[in-house]
């Protein structure tokens, strides 16, 4: 039976993902006055990407990004099987490091630059979802994402602040405007492009489909925010979900690319003031 | 199934062109025209891309850039030259340093004449190129197979 579940998981969470990412690109050509591509789109683009032929420039170039996929797929598995949310969170973060140096395995400028802009980004995210995971705990006194979503109040109750503050480096995690420095779904012609710059065929379709694994990784978490033990605060949960994703999407079109000062300076500031004074009263009142 | 059809990404390369077919290649990716409805993708990388459009003819300078751009495109691969002067030279032609039509030193798949190429003209290059790039890759296959 967990075998079941655990293929379910890794064939369905990609398929979400793909779709969302066409939905994304339609409502995004729909804002720009455009009719957009089919909904379909993406995965038209990976199953070509798929079929072409991949140029490899060396052995560990491409061995890293599988590596990558293998860690994104890991994490989704443990989040939506309702495991250890910090698990999770550390096993997608090494897979994050593993996409890092296959940026700079290949000495290609252009992935250097990608890959330093990477770290950045990670700096900048990454201890705002460690306030997350600890701003469960708190509230729900476990780290077992099927304890926190079985609760008789819904997490939010007790983490608003936290919530905006994840829902702020989400930015960073969707790579979406202002905050998509290291990789962009639209600067095609741009250094933006970075990591991406020598990869190609097969191995790009990888970058996508990790991409997508992460999608689902961070609309999960969202999930987690809302759900409790009825059923109805399950549907609340995904409508909030979608909201979620279409606040990201207008956000993606309203803002142009901010530097990396900047955008360093904006994810602390909101992680230090947002997520630390809800931790702190949270601990003071429980 | 094949796919490449569905989503070709294009690499634009302007020649030596004067700067009017290039707008038009840009007035593409424009609402009016919207080519993202056919899932193209204009990619400033010769790795991403399946279609190489290049602008203007070649001259002295550039034959080892254009040259090395089609080298780094991951098979299959097309090339459309868009306008009079990446099909033949044009009113450059008769330049010193021109060399000639983009056919000079590439494998020329689709010609769109024109100067400069409607937008109209070169989407229809494209598409034409779609055709060519699924039978390249069905040779391909068997090849391999
Ligand atoms: S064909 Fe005409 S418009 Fe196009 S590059 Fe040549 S001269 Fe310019």
């Amino acid at each position: 039976m967990i075998i079941l579940i655990i293929i379910g998981i890794i064939i369905l969470a990609p398929l979400v993902g793909g779709l969302l990412t066409g939905i994304d690109r339609v409502i995004t050509a729909r804002m720009q006055g455009r009719q957009g591509p089919p909904i379909l789109q993406p995965f038209y683009d990976v199953l070509k990407l798929i079929q072409k032929e991949s140029i490899e420039v060396n052995s560990m170039h491409r061995f890293y990004i599988y590596i990558s996929l293998i860690f994104a797929v890991f994490t989704t598995v443990i989040l939506l099987s309702g495991g250890d949310i910090l698990l999770a969170v550390f096993a997608l973060t090494l897979g994050s490091i593993f996409f890092v140096l296959g940026g700079y395995a290949s000495n290609s400028p252009y992935s250097t630059i990608g890959s330093e802009r990477e770290l950045l980004q990670i700096m900048a995210y990454e201890p705002m979802v460690l306030l997350t995971c600890v701003g469960f705990y708190y509230a729900d006194k476990s780290f077992f994402v099927k304890d926190i979503i079985s609760a008789s109040i819904p997490s939010i109750v007790y983490l608003p602040g936290v919530f905006i503050g994840f829902v702020f480096i989400l930015t960073f995690k969707l790579r979406k405007s202002p905050f998509d420095l290291s990789m962009s779904h639209h600067g095609h012609q741009e250094i933006v492009k970075g990591i991406t710059t020598e990869y190609s065929g097969r191995d790009l379709a990888v970058i996508e489909i990790t991409h997508w694994y992460e999608v689902v990784f961070a609309l999960t978490l969202v999930f987690v925010f809302f759900a409790t033990k009825s059923p109805i605060s399950r549907i609340v949960a995904v409508v909030a979900c979608a909201a979620v994703y279409f606040l990201e999407i207008i956000i993606d079109n309203a803002f142009a690319r901010l530097k990396w000062q900047q955008a360093l300076n904006a994810a602390w500031i909101v992680t230090g003031v947002l997520g630390t004074i809800n931790l702190l009263i949270l601990s003071y009142f429980r | 199934m094949n796919f490449v059809k569905k989503s070709p990404w294009i690499l634009h390369y302007d020649g030596s062109s004067c700067n009017g077919c290039d707008i038009e290649v840009l007035a593409c990716l424009t609402p009016l025209y919207d080519v993202e409805r056919f899932g193209i993708i204009n990619t400033g990388n010769p790795k991403h891309a399946d279609i190489l459009l290049i602008t203007g003819s070649v001259n002295e300078q550039n034959i080892p850039v254009v040259k090395q751009l089609y080298e780094q495109m991951a098979m299959p691969k097309v090339v459309v030259a868009v306008g009079i002067c990446a099909t033949s030279g044009g009113i450059f032609a008769e330049c010193y340093n021109v060399v000639g039509g983009v056919d000079k030193v590439l494998p020329v798949d689709v010609y769109v004449p024109g100067c400069a190429a409607r937008p109209e003209a070169i989407i229809d290059g494209v598409v034409k190129a779609l055709g060519i790039l699924e039978e390249k890759q069905k040779f391909a296959r068997k090849k391999n197979s």
